[in-house]
């Protein structure tokens, strides 16, 4: 459905990707994680022919993407932070604007516009809109052809978890319903949630891609256990038979409180890999 | 041309809530009717609001509005949004210049009504404001492609319309200011629009109006070239 083979992308001297390849099958969320600069938003703009990229190639729908006809565009909802809304218009005429440029029905407005949550607020200005409120319209103008693919770059960003878990259960619908969904994030605990598969990305080069819990798995070693002693002290141990001593001298004073273990998340393992933080 | 629709269909609606743009469609017209009817002068040339305030009109809506339209939505990134939906720069160009273009007749429509014209010379007034219009339209694109945001759209389009819009109302007072003006088309067309008829107009002004397309044009294609829309 989406793939991406030995892509790299260069602006002048600068290489901002390099060797960037996967395949996305029909249904799947995936889920490209990296920091602010590593290349996200470069990758989502080849994937949908808004740029060439320096060499390798990007295809949807098994057509290259600086080729798709208008008919495939209409499979593809994108919704990026770039792609501006008309603020003087109304949540319903800016859908509008985009429902006569796809010959769809005027009746799917108000059911897209339902979809996202927004039904309430058809005729408010979209300036008068808070972020969350915008980001549906967003959302809803990337839903408005019933697309089979999105391309969301960073969804959630700047928004209250309440909103953000709104918009996840967006997502996972379109996902039921069919939908093969390619998104970017710097939330570990969105694409944990959401993706069947991610990728993460550091300076224009994925180091690791695969399911969130396969990921982990391959860091098993970073696994800890972790002991909160009745004076308040925290001590953790590598999760390695090596610890056990330790841990039942602990255990036989009975100063311990409790004792748990760590499992890595994608944020401990990017850390691993990069030495900095996924969001910092 | 669904797309060219959808575009000019934005434009309407955007416009209605657009107090800058609607200001420039309306402001002049009004003026027109306004001053028609409140001021009466003995000696004062007939239709002579009317022809001082379309030539003000001509060389300052079309300028700002497509200026102003073509860079905000560059720099809202609405006009991306409608690229990525299938509209090319041309559809987008001739729905927002469209649009334009209409909305600026129509503001010329009201002027000529409320000015004392026989048929004939409303057809010609219209076909005058209609090539102004046109002309005015283009540099103002060219200064929205060639701007990086809206602020600095208005800071080069504001000179520009002081001197397509005020040069020939001065020229009147000054032989030294009309002999300036009178390498620019505003001028021309006001020359045209106070008595002339197309068998009067003189070689020269044929000549100074063909300039002035030409270079309208080649501006537009230079600064296109080098921007793109985008």
């Amino acid at each position: 459905m989406i793939s991406a083979e030995h892509i790299k992308k260069t602006f002048g001297d600068r290489e901002v990707l390099r060797d960037i390849s996967f395949r996305i099958p029909r249904g799947e969320i995936f889920g490209l994680l990296g920091p602010s600069g590593a290349g996200k938003t470069t990758l989502i703009k080849i994937l949908t022919g808004q740029l060439a990229a320096t060499s390798g190639q990007a295809s949807i729908l098994d057509t290259r993407a600086e080729k798709l006809t208008m008919s495939q565009r209409r499979e593809i909802g994108i919704m990026m932070d770039e792609f501006g809304l008309y603020g003087r218009l109304s949540c319903y005429d800016n859908l509008k604007v985009f429902a006569l440029l796809y010959g769809i029905d005027r009746r799917e407005i108000r059911k897209t516009l339902a979809a996202v949550g927004l039904s309430g607020s058809e005729k408010a200005p979209v300036e008068k809109l808070s972020k969350g409120m915008k980001n549906r319209l967003r959302l809803a103008r990337a839903f408005l052809t019933n697309p089979r693919i999105l391309f969301l770059d960073e969804p959630t960003a700047g928004l209250d978890p309440a909103t953000a878990e709104e918009i996840h259960a967006l997502l996972l619908e379109r996902k039921r319903l069919g939908a093969t969904v390619f998104l970017t994030t710097h939330n570990m605990t969105e694409a944990e949630k959401l993706c069947d598969r991610i990728a993460l990305l550091d300076k224009g080069h994925i180091l690791e891609s695969g399911s969130p819990q396969e990921v982990c798995r391959r860091y098993n070693r970073l696994k800890q256990i972790l002991v909160h002693l009745s004076d308040e002290r925290d001590i953790s141990f590598p999760a390695v038979p090596a610890s056990a001593p330790e841990i039942s001298a602990l255990l036989a004073e009975g100063t311990v409180e409790t004792i748990h273990s760590s499992e890595p998340n994608l944020e401990s393992v990017f850390m691993e890999l990069t030495g900095s933080k996924l969001n910092g | 041309m669904r797309n060219i629709a959808a575009v000019f269909y934005k434009q309407i609606k955007d416009t209605l809530k657009n107090k800058t743009v609607l200001i420039q469609f309306l402001m002049f017209p009004v003026m027109t009717v306004v001053m028609n009817n409140a001021m009466k002068i003995e000696n004062m040339p007939e239709n002579f609001f009317t022809e001082l305030f379309s030539v003000m009109y001509l060389g300052m809506a079309p300028l700002v509005s497509s200026a102003s339209i073509v860079s905000e939505e560059k720099e809202k990134g609405t006009l991306r949004a409608l690229f990525m939906a299938g509209v090319k720069p041309s559809e987008y160009l001739l729905g927002a210049g469209g649009y334009i273009w209409a909305g600026c007749m129509a503001g010329s429509l009201i002027m000529v009504f409320f000015g004392n014209y026989t048929a004939g010379r409303i057809l010609f007034f219209l076909l005058i404001m209609a090539l102004g219009i046109f002309f005015s339209l283009i540099f103002g694109t060219c200064i929205g492609i060639a701007s990086r945001s809206q602020m600095a759209a208005v800071s080069l389009s504001v000179p520009l319309m002081m001197v397509l819009s005020f040069l020939p109302m001065l020229a009147m007072f000054n032989h030294t200011v009309e002999i300036v003006a009178n390498f620019i088309y505003t001028q021309q067309l006001q020359v045209l629009l106070s008595g002339g008829t197309c068998g009067m107009i003189k070689t020269e002004s044929w000549l100074i109006l063909a300039g002035n397309g030409f270079l309208a044009l080649f501006l537009f294609a230079f600064i296109y070239k080098k921007n793109g829309l985008e």
